[in-house]
């Protein structure tokens, strides 16, 4: 076989190593290099996904560009890495957002700076080391590392309750994750091995799986955040710098949808579906409860987090109506539905990154993030003001914007499992709308508000470049999502196939 | 064929994109030359198309542009159907478009936003033309939502005014509710049907016989379509603003006139009125919703009018007529005639482009005073105006030989003669409306060109016919609306023109029982003469004549015995304070709520912090224990040691 490049582990390593590099020889007169390195490193980075991208072959469910070394021979732990369907995108949305998160803190960020733009730079690999890792022991270190820096950044460039908001995080995190360590040893155990595939083909009773399934479950849910284990979002995304909200929102939360995709459905099917019950009600809290509570909200910050938890709230529900709709013989719904689960991961990373850069954009320039210290920035801002608008719109889930795909397959999908799920799902029609479009209005309508907000500079080359792009973004993968959705079909068809099957008994189960 | 289409999408895309990001390169002119340019182009192959379809040399199209996304079997695209009903549909916006973009060169002469203004309203025009030209359940909501953002971006064009503000918000969230049941209808069609093509699911309910599949929901079980065409039915409540999600539209008029004319009056929400005719192989199927609609759009065209009585902004009184003339078309469309709804719909789109161009021809001329109590006598400073206006009035009323006395005469007729629960009750308010119509009509004309002179001497001394550019669109619009209604009437109604998009099952076609007392459009208008409907209309013509011209002292007298009424009605039947009050005030209320009790008090209070506490204070206590001193350890080793004993004693005892 001719040498192969280990492209995955080059889009792991090298801005993880990269941005050790920068730590070296911190001398602050070499900010502006450093800047430029960062870049350099991040858009390396991206570039490096792209012939996965391009050679990656989408009618095939398994894993590809795989790579497997001995890690711990002795306990059957493999350093192994591959992409599919579902993992692919998310790479490439983590690397993108890294070069937008570099680019944002380009001026806003004056203390610290290399050590700031080198811990984003490794969060950027130790995500994407998440998603790439196909050894149980391999995603945990991964999962467990990639809090250490943004634990860091909110701890160090975070506002003045950022000792109370990056315990909250941390403590929650670490419980779930802790659960899900013992349940992965207990797979390990069982089955002598840490392939995540080799757990996808174990047989257990539905009580073992229901033990796994909530271990897992606690882990996934704090981390998505669902209702009631979500009351650390708000606070960290509030006291977060706006490059930690960023990566947070777009990407963090996206891993613990990644978990119930990629462990709790296909591991513990049977314990999943009895369960799923539990989980769409908790989904339709979150879209519903979390909606009206960010009505209620005053920092723009905090509106945002809570509406990032009713948005993943349609991720939930996407995944765990699959049961109903499978047992309903609906095949092709409940693909939709996982797809649009998945859709709305990829466009919530757009849509809410783009959000907390907005702003940020007005946090450097007035330091306030409470909505009753603006009004009529529109005058003084306009192309902030359209680019807001195309936000604001997409998280209010317009069509034409990606913000809609996802919610519309949902609670189409949802329909068929029950009309009363698309019924509460479809409420963020209007509540979506009502708390961002009244946020907007009431920060950038109206008469100036007072002499700081006319002197407000527009946004300037830099931070047009970086929200024009996420704006097309929005517009591309909301009008023609097809190239998407064509990405993830067989990851998700052989999921909706194979991984959903009874794992009671080894009958019936799909060898891989 | 199919290039042709495409270019009457995209043409105003492009214009809106140019004028959009780069106005600030072309320049006013540029801006206004680039979209006009543009509109003009799709309106003149719209046209040509629609020729072609009236002389019967041209096939419906219904192809697909593009696969938006593939899941599983199921294929979602984005496509057009082209055949008789959207050729019409595509030819009134374009037209009407054309007119708007013309005249807001002069109407919006000094804005600063010029640019900006036309970007808007070449993509309002795109978003319509994509809404009406869909061929599947999901590009119809793509265009569904556009225009809805167009508007809401529209109403809030002046974004400074504060009533701008809350009048846009207000629109798009009363939409958004009416979204809601649209998308659930959506829903509901792809589970009973499997596809959300159009073609498909038509084809599949020719077939459905006997009520089709029922549907489980709450209490009891209900016929699937009855459900479907209720949950759409609410989508175009929303967006055609029916009693009761019609509230956002009077607080639309705060958006510039032109918008008015063209969004609030002639198309936009005219796209309920089209999205039920389009599904009318649905609703057929639901005798159900039909009555449900029929209902709905009598009391609107009815309720509606009256509150057109009290108004006192002239863009007011013609928003107020608006929502009754949608009432008219609606119930046409629970009437199952649904071409009749669609020939409202065209007419009314003429002659209330043509009031509101007016009304904003009168609104340049008065410097932005919109108080009908602050004009009178106009007609001798603006005679264009005027006798456009004359027109456009005795169309709204439904004067004989005038386009909207045949499109509204069609419409009571037809409900008339339909037999479906709600009818009758339909029927009273349908032919009471045509009083209150001509009274509110004519109180509005009176008191704004004839009566006397009621503005300020600064006001008086500026007074003149507004420019060319404003007064050509109301010459061409008030042409169709003088003679549109002549020569299509028939074949719209009683002909075959509509036979390829409508499908009317035999037992309700109100308009089929029509065509057989219908000798000939010339015997139509002079039997018009004779009915009912016509002898009110005059009626509220002489109502209108006397109390705000002759006798104004009778007015007077009758408000002093009417206070009640009044004061219900200058209140529009408390609909708004009691959304405002009661709905946004509890979601309000429920979110803060929420927020201090569930999010604050209880998750991160009790459970969260409220854990917190209690390792802290079990530390505390514990702490305590751990004293330093010697014989405190002593003491404890001695009393453990001692129970130790004493268990092994008991345990061997």
């Amino acid at each position: 076989m001719a040498y192969q490049v280990p492209w995955l582990s080059l889009i792991i390593w090298v801005p993880i190593l990269g941005g050790l590099s920068l730590l070296f020889g911190v001398d602050e007169t070499r900010v502006r290099l450093h800047r430029w390195l960062a870049l350099a490193l991040a858009i390396v980075t991206f570039a490096l996904t792209i012939p996965v991208f391009l050679n990656f072959d989408s009618q095939s469910a398994a894993l590809q560009f795989v790579e497997k070394d001995v890690w711990f021979e002795s306990l059957n732990i493999y350093y192994y890495v591959g992409v599919d369907g579902f993992t692919l995108p998310l790479i490439m949305l983590t690397s993108f957002m890294t070069i937008v998160v570099i680019l944002a803190a380009w001026r806003s960020v004056k203390e610290r700076v290399s050590l700031y733009l080198s811990l984003f730079l490794m969060m950027c690999g130790l995500m994407n080391g998440v998603f790439a890792a196909a050894d149980a022991i391999l995603f945990y270190v991964f999962w467990e590392a990639m809090l250490v820096p943004m634990f860091m950044a909110i701890g160090i460039w975070g506002g003045p309750n950022r000792v109370y908001a990056t315990i909250k995080f941390f403590l929650y995190t670490f419980i779930g994750s802790v659960l899900m360590l013992i349940a992965l040893i207990y797979l390990g155990i069982e089955t002598k091995s840490f392939e995540i595939a080799a757990f996808h083909q174990h047989p257990m009773t539905l009580e073992v799986q229901s033990y796994l399934f909530w271990a897992f479950f606690i882990a996934f849910a704090v981390k998505v955040p669902m209702w009631p284990v979500h009351t650390w979002l708000p606070d960290a995304h509030v006291e977060a710098p706006t490059g930690g909200s960023v990566i947070l929102a777009a990407i963090m939360l996206k891993m613990g949808a990644y978990g119930f995709i990629r462990f709790s459905l296909p591991i513990t099917p049977d314990a999943a579906a009895h369960w799923a019950d539990i989980v769409i009600l908790l989904s339709l809290i979150a879209v519903v409860y979390i909606g009206l509570v960010a009505l209620a909200q005053e920092d723009m910050k905090k509106l945002i987090a809570y509406s990032s938890i009713a948005h993943m709230g349609f991720v939930t529900l996407g995944f765990f109506i699959t049961f109903a709709l499978l047992s309903g013989e609906h095949k092709d719904i409940a693909i939709m539905g996982i797809q649009g689960g998945l859709i709305q991961m990829i466009s919530h990373g757009f849509i809410s990154g783009a959000m907390f850069l907005c702003i940020g954009v007005l946090y450097d320039r007035l330091h306030s993030r409470m909505i009753a210290d603006y009004g009529g920035v529109a005058n003084a801002m306009p192309k902030y003001a359209a680019l807001f608008m195309v936000f604001a719109m997409a998280n209010a889930g317009l069509p034409g914007t990606s913000g809609f795909v996802g919610e519309f397959m949902v609670i189409l999908a949802a329909f068929h499992a029950s009309p009363w799920y698309a019924f509460f799902a479809a409420t963020t029609l209007v509540l979506g709308a009502a708390y961002t479009l009244w946020m907007y209005r009431r920060v950038m309508f109206g008469e100036t508000a007072n002499n700081k907000i006319a002197a407000l500079k527009d946004l300037d080359m830099r931070e047009m470049l970086i929200l024009s792009s996420l704006a097309i973004l929005v517009f591309v993968f909301g009008l023609w999502p097809a190239p998407l959705l064509d990405l993830m079909s067989a990851s998700v068809e052989h999921l909706v196939e194979c991984g959903t099957r009874s794992k009671i008994s080894l009958e019936g189960m799909c060898k891989p | 064929m199919q290039n042709t289409i495409l270019a009457i999408i995209l043409l105003p895309l492009l214009g809106a994109i140019i004028s959009g990001l780069f106005g600030r390169w072309i320049g006013r002119a540029g801006a206004h030359y680039v979209t006009i340019i543009g509109v003009a182009t799709s309106c003149l192959l719209s046209f040509q198309i629609l020729w072609q379809i009236t002389n019967g040399d041209f096939p419906v199209i219904n192809i697909q542009l593009y696969e938006w996304g593939r899941l599983g079997n199921l294929s979602l695209g984005i496509g057009v159907l082209l055949d008789p009903l959207s050729a019409v549909m595509i030819s009134v916006v374009t037209f009407v478009s054309l007119m708007v973009h013309i005249y807001t060169i002069g109407y919006m002469k000094d804005d600063p936003g010029y640019q900006r203004f036309f970007c808007y309203i070449s993509l309002f025009t795109f978003s319509m033309l994509t809404l009406v030209l869909s061929n599947n359940f999901l590009q119809l909501f793509f265009g569904w939502e556009a225009v809805g953002v167009v508007s809401y971006l529209l109403i809030g064009f002046w974004f400074k005014k504060d009533s701008a503000v809350f009048a846009n918000l207000k629109a798009f969230l009363v939409n958004r509710v009416g979204d809601f049941g649209f998308l659930l209808g959506i829903a509901g069609v792809l589970y009973y049907f499997g596809s959300l093509d159009y073609q498909s699911v038509f084809t599949q309910a020719k077939f459905i016989t006997d009520g089709g599949p029922v549907i489980s929901v709450g209490m009891g079980e209900w016929s699937a379509l009855t459900f479907i065409c209720i949950c759409l039915f609410i989508g175009a409540m929303g967006k055609s603003a029916q009693v009761p999600l019609h509230v956002w539209l009077p607080d639309s008029m705060e958006g510039p006139t032109p918008i008015s004319a063209l969004i609030h009056a002639a198309t936009m929400v005219t796209a309920g009125v089209f999205m039920v005719a389009r599904m009318s192989p649905l609703f057929e199927l639901s005798t159900t919703a039909l009555s449900f609609i029929l209902v709905i759009g009598a009391c609107t065209a009815f309720f509606m009018g009256l509150l057109g009585i009290v108004q006192q902004d002239i863009k007011r009184v013609v928003a107020y007529s608006t929502l009754s003339q949608l009432g008219y078309m609606v119930a046409a469309l629970g009437a199952s005639a649904y071409a009749a709804g669609i020939f409202h719909l065209m007419t009314h789109a003429f002659f209330k482009a043509l009031l509101f161009l007016a009304a904003g021809s009168v609104i340049v001329a008065m410097h932005h005073v919109q108080d009908i109590r602050k004009m009178g006598n106009l007609r001798k400073y603006m005679p264009v105006t005027y006798f456009t206006s004359l027109i456009g009035t005795l169309a709204l009323v439904g004067m004989p030989a005038f386009a909207g006395f045949y499109s509204k005469d069609a419409i009571i007729e037809a409900v008339r003669h339909t037999e479906i629960a709600g009818s009758s009750f339909a029927y009273v308010c349908l032919v009471a409306g045509v009083f209150f119509t001509a009274l509110y009509s004519f109180r509005v004309f009176f008191l704004v060109f004839h009566t006397k002179e009621r503005m300020d001497d600064h006001t008086r001394s500026g007074l003149k016919e507004s420019p060319l550019v404003i007064t050509l669109p109301l010459i061409l619009l008030a042409v169709p609306s003088f003679a549109i209604g002549w020569n299509t009437m028939e074949p719209m109604l009683f002909g075959d023109f509509f036979k390829q998009s409508i499908h009317v099952l035999p037992e309700h076609d109100s308009l089929a029982m029509m065509a057989r007392e219908f000798h000939g459009i010339r015997a139509f208008t002079l039997h018009g003469m004779a009915t009912l409907p016509f002898y009110l209309m005059v009626a509220g013509f002489i109502t209108a004549l006397m109390l705000f011209v002759i006798k104004p002292e009778w007015r007077t007298r009758l408000v002093s015995k009417l206070a009640l009424p009044e004061k219900i009605l200058s209140n529009h039947f408390y609909f708004d304070a009691f959304y405002q009050k009661v709905l946004v005030g509890l979601g309000l209320l429920t979110g803060k709520g929420l927020w201090k009790a569930g999010e604050q008090r209880i998750i991160d209070g009790m459970m969260v912090n409220g854990s917190a506490k209690l390792v802290n204070t079990f530390a505390a206590v514990i702490r305590h224990i751990q004293t330093g001193y010697l014989y405190h350890y002593a003491l404890l080793m001695l009393v453990g040691l001692l129970a130790v004993f004493l268990w092994l004693y008991f345990q061997v005892k």
